[in-house]
């Protein structure tokens, strides 16, 4: 089970090969990755505050909370914070399993819970200036179905 | 009780700091932020909806009538929007 929260990108590709690798025996690899998206060609960039410390913490919870749910021979979240840009991947979560319907569940159970429960926030810059990324409804209701 | 307070996002901005360290008997999370409200109008403006701001008793979310003892560090942020 590792957990990373960096400022420096990561290559998916490497860390999804490495993950399913060390993956001896699970039998399915469910890889995610997040990409910063640019709605409608104006965004400059983003900028991904986060609260050190907790955000840890709190990802550590989330992955213990899927690790009792899902029989998991393995997690993998990967989260970055500072500057982005557009295109660029925000974030990645892999899961191993015996089986893939564990691996599916418990990759976007553990999506679902970081978006709203783990310590970021996002900043879009965009030609007309900036602005913090509100919350989505959607999102917190998508808890409600675990 | 001498507690530090970190702020993020939009509340780090509208308060002008990331962290300060207050003395305060303040029982709960609640009374607190009536504390710093009453303190200037930067606060009572940033604490104006406490719909729109979640909070942290040492780095675990919780809820504003939270009580405060025991507590080293406080924090308050807007709805997280990670992933």
């Amino acid at each position: 089970m590792t957990i990373r929260v960096q400022a420096q990108p990561f290559d998916y590709g490497a860390e999804s090969n490495a993950f399913a690798r060390s993956s001896d025996g699970a039998g399915a690899i469910v890889t995610f990755c997040g990409v910063v998206r640019d709605n409608d060609g104006t965004l400059r960039g983003m900028e991904i505050e986060h609260y050190p410390g907790m955000t840890e913490r709190a990802l550590s919870t989330i992955e213990a909370e899927a690790r009792s749910r899902w029989s998991l021979s393995d997690a993998l979240i990967i989260h970055r914070h500072g500057a982005l840009n557009p295109g660029e991947m925000i974030m990645m979560v892999a899961t191993a399993s015996r089986h893939r319907a564990d691996a599916f569940a418990a990759a976007e159970f553990l999506m679902d819970y970081l978006k709203s429960r783990a310590p970021f926030w996002k900043k879009e810059r965009t030609a007309t200036g900036e602005g913090w990324v509100e919350a989505r409804e959607a999102d917190e209701d998508a808890l409600k179905r675990w | 009780m001498t507690l530090t307070i970190l702020y993020f996002a939009w509340l780090r901005e509208r308060i002008g700091l990331p962290r300060e360290t207050v003395q305060t008997e303040a029982a709960t999370v609640a009374d607190l932020v009536d504390e710093l409200r009453a303190r200037e109008e930067r606060y009572a403006f940033t604490f104006a909806d406490l719909k729109a701001v979640r909070v942290a008793l040492d780095q675990e979310l919780t809820d504003f009538d939270a009580p405060l003892a025991g507590v080293r560090e406080v924090a308050f942020f807007p709805p997280m929007t990670g992933g």
